[in-house]
């Protein structure tokens, strides 16, 4: 089956009075149609980066310094910014983080679902839109009276699915979610999580989850991709990112989560992330892994790569 | 320090302009006769000339020495008002701030209250109220703040409540400092920045609120204070007669005094608040 | 009832001005009628002797005589109903008539550039923030912020010397030609425009600066918001952005600020008008100012304080119309 998106060699960097910080390196994601991917890591690994690349959101002091971002055999990164105006919200969609204060509070809901449909198709008449505006305040499960209202009389959880009923208004073929849940309690947020799926399964799209709750991602996501400081260091499904971790990290990772069977004994990963502006040599991972090996702080890993698209970064799967 | 000033532009070049304005008046006040500031003293209605750097009037001034008088009188009164000012704000916005209740509430009632009225406007009321013969620079001080302490104290209050809620005063009080201990050992310093700006502010408020009432002809008119000064050319129809030079260079003055102060407020500003910092 | 406070607040700060311009001449020993009579003593006209008799009566007509408590109450009362009494230099003509007379001038040249230096000083300032914008049109812009030492008044003396003095292509003073006519041709009316172009633009580049700053403030803040952030996600135009999102909350503070700025602004038309010998309420105060015609000092000083506090009312009145968080808050 062909890859609805396909991202190669991405390299982001951020130049600032300190120096070039390395952001994103040399990544490469392959996702299928009605995929469904969740995106985790450390804060700092470039997980949010990665989303605003391909986005091509990335503002100075930010660069795109090389790579592609193909989604339906066309590369994001080559459109003319007028172009990739146009794809923005059409061919892929981003639901920001802080839903709390995405919405402009000044402008009616309504307002601000004709404004983005508009930007896309001028000449749509209104009452169309209208009904298009109706149809997806239901598919997220909100009352559509929710269109004449102020963002200010919303709650939390209506903000967050006015965000996703944004999103997914011109039916994207990829829908990236940053963190929508994190300001969010408990009980909304798997219910948000569930409106989300739905409407995913709805429009057939491919879905990008980024966060750090495992749980979140282990109830939802078929395939998990896991960062450390810039790069991919595994995509593996689900199942087994969770029973059978390959990459040290990621093994340091799941036995960090809380289980019902080893209470009381509650591990976290040594050491702390290093900083973008100075990475180590070799593999970036090498001085909190507890497998290192002599060549690890030398030589950097080679992607060892399984079936379908999955692979892992690390010395120790790499066929000799 | 250096590198600190190349970023903030606006503060180097407004203290540039002071030092300048002070060098100008303190080298003028130890050369001029201070009598040709005053009529009567040197040939009337002269152009600019290498005798008459800026002139002379039509009453026989010479504007060269009236305006390093008016400068040096403008300073005073902005300083003097300036400084009580400032004061009156610090004493009220600590007291509004640290006893809180009913002394707060009517504190800011009263600030609420009279900052709708245009201060200039009641400046006019009491100026004109007192005879003529009797303004001097020092009554132009105090007229100017009488209504200028409002500003300062809203601002310092402000300041305080959000400086109490903060970790350092609670740690402090949790060390067993008493009240006055924290005001001046803990919230005083930190508000030193601050006082600084609204110190600035209010010297500007008050050199052009006193440069508005002479302009109107409510100055100590026989001091050559900048604003009497175009006051004078305009009762006598300076630019009709020709006589430029009389109006302009004291306009010319002023600009260079509000500027600097100006300048200087936005770079404290800049310093205090590094959120408006030019994110070039 | 959110009216009903504003109000109370209107009559408040009218009642504390009326109070102040009351007791303020009565702690400074000048007599008022005095004064003025003395002054037409020395033009010569009747005694010493006579003067005294004559202080008297008007004082008596004046109400002086009255215990001062009632002087007091029919002050404020006088206030509240605009009545601010007779001028001693028009006499029998009252405050309100010379007002009301020389108020259209005024009016005319605030409302103009007033709207003017506003949309004006926010278009440079939201400009000058704006991240997209071009590198010289942030520069140009963000320079517009040195006009904020350049106070109406002497901009006015230097457009008087360069544009008037120098280049003779605009009146230096005055509403009109000398010798002219006033009625409603064409040419008259075209001959008052070019007296009111400098006056105008010395008003408007004079309080541009303000707004310049505060706005480019304004607009650093808004535009990391998330809002704006999201918009952009949206793939809405930056013209939208800028528009809707970016612009529209940005004003939010400056109309507030606008309305605090009142009487600054006509503080500074005021002024500005005496220095162009404009027939407005300045050059009526200033002539008071001139020949101690107090009551014409005290009159406009409340009338202005009236506006201004009307006019802040007003807008926090209609300010919910822009915000609809506040009109939330207020039911």
């Amino acid at each position: 089956m062909e890859h609805l998106l396909d991202i190669t060699g991405l390299t982001v960097s951020y130049y600032t009075d300190i120096g070039r910080a390395i952001a994103l390196n040399q990544v490469d994601l392959k996702l299928k149609q009605g995929e469904k991917l969740g995106l985790v890591g450390e804060s700092g690994s470039g997980k949010s980066t990665m989303g605003l690349a391909m986005m091509r959101m990335i503002k100075p002091p930010g660069k795109v310094e090389g790579g592609s971002v193909v989604i339906g055999g066309v590369d994001m990164l080559q459109l003319s910014d007028k172009e990739m105006l146009k794809r923005r919200l059409s061919t892929i969609s981003y639901i920001p983080q802080g839903a709390m204060n995405s919405l402009n509070p000044v402008l009616k809901i309504k307002r601000q679902m004709i404004d983005a449909y508009k930007a896309h198709y001028p000449n749509h008449k209104l009452d169309q839109i209208l009904q298009l505006a109706h149809e997806t305040m239901i598919s997220v499960e909100l009352p559509e009276h929710v269109l004449e209202m102020h963002p200010h009389e919303l709650s939390g959880g209506m903000k967050q699915r006015v965000c996703i009923a944004i999103g997914i208004l011109l039916r994207p073929q990829i829908i990236i979610a940053d963190e929508p849940t994190s300001a969010l309690d408990v009980v909304t947020q798997r219910q948000v999580i569930e409106t989300l799926n739905r409407v995913q399964q709805k429009i057939g799209s491919a879905l990008i989850l980024i966060g750090h709750d495992m749980g979140l991602m282990a109830q939802s996501m078929d395939k998990v991709a896991v960062m450390y400081a810039g790069e991919i260091v595994e995509i593996n499904d689900v199942q087994t990112v969770f029973t059978s971790p390959k990459h040290p990290y990621t093994q340091a990772l799941i036995s960090s989560l809380p289980r019902l069977q080893n209470r009381g004994e509650f591990r976290g990963i040594p050491g702390m992330a290093p900083s973008l502006y100075r990475l180590p040599s070799g593999c970036r991972f090498h001085p909190r892994c507890n497998q290192q090996q002599p060549h690890c702080q030398t030589t950097s890993p080679r992607k060892s790569i399984f079936e379908d698209e999955k692979y892992v970064t690390c010395h120790l799967y790499e066929a000799s | 320090m250096i590198n600190y000033f190349k970023r903030n532009i606006s503060l180097t070049i407004g203290l540039g302009l002071l030092i300048f304005l002070i060098l100008f008046t303190v080298h003028g006040l130890l050369t001029i006769e201070f009598k040709q500031a005053y009529p009567l003293a040197v040939r009337p209605k002269q152009p600019p000339s290498l005798k008459y750097l800026f002139g002379t009037d039509f009453f026989g001034r010479d504007l060269y020495t009236a305006m390093v008088v008016g400068v040096w009188q403008t300073a005073i009164i902005g300083l003097l008002a300036g400084a009580a000012g400032t004061i009156i704000g610090i004493v009220l916005g600590f007291i509004s701030a640290y006893f809180s209740g009913l002394v707060d509430a009517a504190i800011k009632f009263i600030c609420q209250i009279l900052t709708p009225i245009p201060a200039f406007l009641i400046q006019v009321v009491i100026a004109s109220s007192i005879d003529k013969r009797d303004v001097t620079i020092i009554t132009m001080a105090v007229v100017v703040f009488l209504l200028s302490w409002m500003a300062p104290t809203l601002v310092i209050r402000s300041q305080v409540l959000s400086m109490r809620e903060r970790q350092f005063v609670a740690v402090a009080k949790l060390s067993g400092m008493n009240s006055l201990e924290i005001i001046f050992k803990e919230i005083f310093p930190n508000l030193l920045p601050f006082i600084a700006a609204a110190f600035v502010a209010q010297v500007f408020q008050a050199v052009f609120a006193s440069f508005y009432l002479a302009v109107i002809g409510l100055g100590p008119l026989r001091e050559p204070l900048l604003g009497n000064t175009i006051w004078a050319a305009q009762s006598q129809s300076a630019f009709f007669n020709g006589w430029w030079w009389w109006p302009v260079g004291p306009s010319l003055a002023m600009i260079l005094i509000l500027g600097s102060l100006a300048l200087i407020n936005m770079g404290l500003d800049e310093m205090a608040n590094p959120r408006i910092r030019n994110k070039e | 009832m959110f009216v009903l406070k504003r109000l109370l607040f209107v009559l408040l700060v009218v009642w504390s001005a009326s109070t102040i311009t009351f007791f303020i001449p009565r702690i400074s020993d000048i007599n008022p009628i005095r004064e003025r009579f003395a002054e037409l003593a020395r033009l010569g006209g009747f005694s010493a002797g006579e003067l005294e008799k004559i202080v008297e009566s008007y004082s008596k007509a004046f109400g002086l005589d009255k215990p001062l408590m009632q002087q007091y109450f029919d002050y404020i009362g006088g206030v509240m109903t605009l009545d601010f009494g007779v001028s001693l230099n028009k006499f029998p003509k009252t405050v309100l008539m010379l007002i009301a007379e020389s108020i259209p001038w005024t009016i005319g040249l605030i409302l103009v550039t007033t709207i003017l230096s506003f949309v004006i000083g926010n278009l440079v300032g939201a400009l000058a923030a704006w991240p997209l914008s071009p590198r010289w049109v942030r520069g140009i812009s963000t320079s517009f912020i040195l006009f904020q030492g350049v106070p109406p008044v002497l901009l006015a003396i230097l457009l008087i010397f360069f544009v008037a003095f120098k280049l003779n292509i605009l009146p230096i003073a005055g509403a009109y030609s000398i010798g002219t006519v006033p009625d409603f041709t064409f040419e008259f009316i075209l001959d008052v425009l070019r007296h009111q172009v400098l006056p105008g633009i010395a008003l408007i580049f004079g309080s541009l600066g303000t707004w310049v700053l505060s706005m480019r403030g304004m607009g650093i803040t808004i535009q990391g918001e998330d809002y704006v952030v999201f918009a952009e996600h949206k793939g809405l135009s930056s013209y939208t952005i800028f528009k809707d999102y970016y612009l529209r909350n940005a004003m939010l503070p400056q109309v507030t600020a606008l309305a605090l700025a009142l009487g600054n602004v006509i503080t500074s038309a005021i002024v500005v008008e005496t220095i162009f010998g404009l027939p407005g309420l300045g050059f009526v105060l200033i002539t008071a100012i001139r020949s101690n015609d107090f009551l014409v000092i005290y009159g406009i000083v409340l009338f202005i304080t009236i506006a201004v506090a009307v006019l802040m009312a007003l807008v926090e009145l209609l300010y919910p119309l822009l915000d609809p968080r506040v009109r939330q808050g207020q039911e």
